[in-house]
């Protein structure tokens, strides 16, 4: 029964992502764009890039979704289908759950095709490829799901754009903790499986925090 | 629980408690740092520089402690709608948010003869920076919205959200190993601390919760006549 409304959700909102190629562009051009700053501002020395490398893909990923928020809820909440949507039998904790889900799809896995290029960039040691990916396919939904959070709080606020980053950065920083530091136990020859396993416990715990807390805030931006 | 959840009554309640929160703020502030400043020993490690511990630690637990009953409030009136759960956790934001600014600034103060830096990534002080960063944000949703009710309910959803950081702050230091010491007050039975320092910090401790219980009536009590008169206002107009 859920299976069919749910579908449509998500593609709806990726027909809608699709039409309009630039969002989604410009998050991954923002994302490598920034990171490439970060060698001019420090200097081109390989050690050091290779070492601060982990850090900066996740600081920039985090930057990247963090510009993609906004557009989260704002379309739908701006044209009146989030009222239609609080309205349908389909539970609003779903909806924010094919809603993030669509979002990861359109933002999180772009920056996630991108991250290899940044590890080049930064001349990342190969063994530390693997365990970037698996960190950032942990983590990217913890931050759309966190982020979704925090932009249906901030539905229809004076200056929201601001407000949102002062919400959700607090709460993404033990994805970026343990994102980094799970490359850095393999850079240095631990083993980065406990960092990973705490990355998919936030992930497990921000899935229904995400859907509980989104579709609270979603209700009462439409009351 | 209902109870008390009526404007009115809390305004009787509070204005029975007032009086004895204010004196006894009074004496335990005057006694509490009496002891800290003069007849407590200076520590054999840390000479007079761990007089900063009778303003920190106290300071410290309140930030969390305030933050707890912000997180009560709000479940109360996202649950119940409780009005005044959601008046008294605004009332106590900025009150939380100075408490943890004054750890942080007294933790930093103590930091730099301590471990000869003011400022390190540490566990519990990147936390407890968490926790600033959630009292700012929950300050500025409560004030980001045309229809203040909107905001409240975003605000309190907010507060409750942050709660995940409570024990993460509470474990911080048992769960990495980083340079801010364990904790040695709340071992069960035997504290690590000696009496002589432990009186002089129960007290302040004691003097930091009246202080919060003194202002938070205040708070609370103006934030309620603002009600009243913004109620009057919007009465006013449709009067007219």
């Amino acid at each position: 029964m859920v299976g069919g409304p749910l579908t449509a959700v998500i593609a709806r909102d990726l027909r809608l992502a699709l039409r309009q190629r630039g969002d989604a562009l410009t998050v991954v051009l923002f994302f490598v764009l920034t990171a490439a700053l970060f060698p001019f501002g420090l200097g081109p020395e390989p050690n050091l890039l290779a070492r601060i490398a982990p850090g900066i893909v996740w600081v920039t990923a985090l930057l990247a979704v963090l510009l993609s928020l906004e557009r989260l809820f704002l379309a739908d909440y701006e044209d009146g289908n989030l009222e239609l949507l609080a309205q349908a039998p389909l539970p609003l904790e779903i909806v924010v759950l094919a809603k993030v889900l669509a979002h990861w799809l359109t933002t999180g896995l772009p920056l996630l095709a991108a991250t290899p290029l940044i590890g080049l960039l930064y001349g990342l040691p190969p063994e530390g490829y693997t365990v970037l990916m698996a960190a950032m396919a942990l983590g990217t939904p913890s931050l759309s799901l966190i982020g979704a959070i925090g932009a249906a709080m901030a539905l229809g606020a004076r200056r929201g754009g601001v407000l949102v980053p002062l919400l959700v950065l607090p709460l993404y920083v033990p994805v970026l903790i343990f994102g980094v530091s799970a490359v850095d136990a393999r850079l240095q020859g631990f083993a980065p499986e406990p960092h990973l396993l705490l990355l998919g416990a936030i992930l497990a715990a921000t899935l229904p925090l995400a859907a509980f807390a989104g579709a609270a805030a979603l209700r009462q931006s439409v009351e | 629980m209902h109870r008390f959840a009526n404007p009115a009554r809390f305004m009787r309640a509070a204005d029975i408690v007032y009086p004895w929160a204010l004196g006894g703020l009074v004496i335990s502030l005057a006694a509490g740092l009496y002891l800290a400043l003069f007849a407590s020993p200076a520590d054999y490690q840390q000479g007079e520089t761990v007089r900063i511990m009778y303003v920190h630690v106290p300071a410290a637990w309140m930030a969390l402690f305030v933050y707890a009953s912000m997180a009560a409030g709000s479940a109360s009136y996202l649950i119940w709608r409780h009005p005044l759960g959601v008046i008294t956790a605004k009332a106590a934001a900025p009150i939380g948010a100075a408490f943890t600014f004054l750890a942080l600034a007294t933790g930093s103060l103590w930091g730099k003869p301590m471990w000869g830096t003011w400022w390190v990534w540490d566990a519990r002080l990147t936390s407890v920076l968490i926790l600033f960063f959630l009292y700012l944000g929950y300050m500025a949703l409560m004030n980001a919205f045309e229809n203040a009710e909107r905001g409240q309910k975003s605000a309190s959803l907010l507060c409750l959200v942050g709660v995940v950081n409570l024990p993460i702050i509470k474990f911080s230091v048992d769960w990495w190993n980083t340079l801010h010491q364990p904790a040695s007050v709340s071992r069960i039975g035997t504290p690590a601390v000696h009496e002589s320092m432990l009186w002089p910090l129960g007290l302040m401790a004691l003097a930091f919760t009246l202080y919060f219980v003194v202002v938070l009536i205040l708070r609370t009590k103006s934030e309620l006549l603002a009600a009243r008169l913004r109620a009057l206002g919007a009465a006013g107009t449709e009067a007219r």
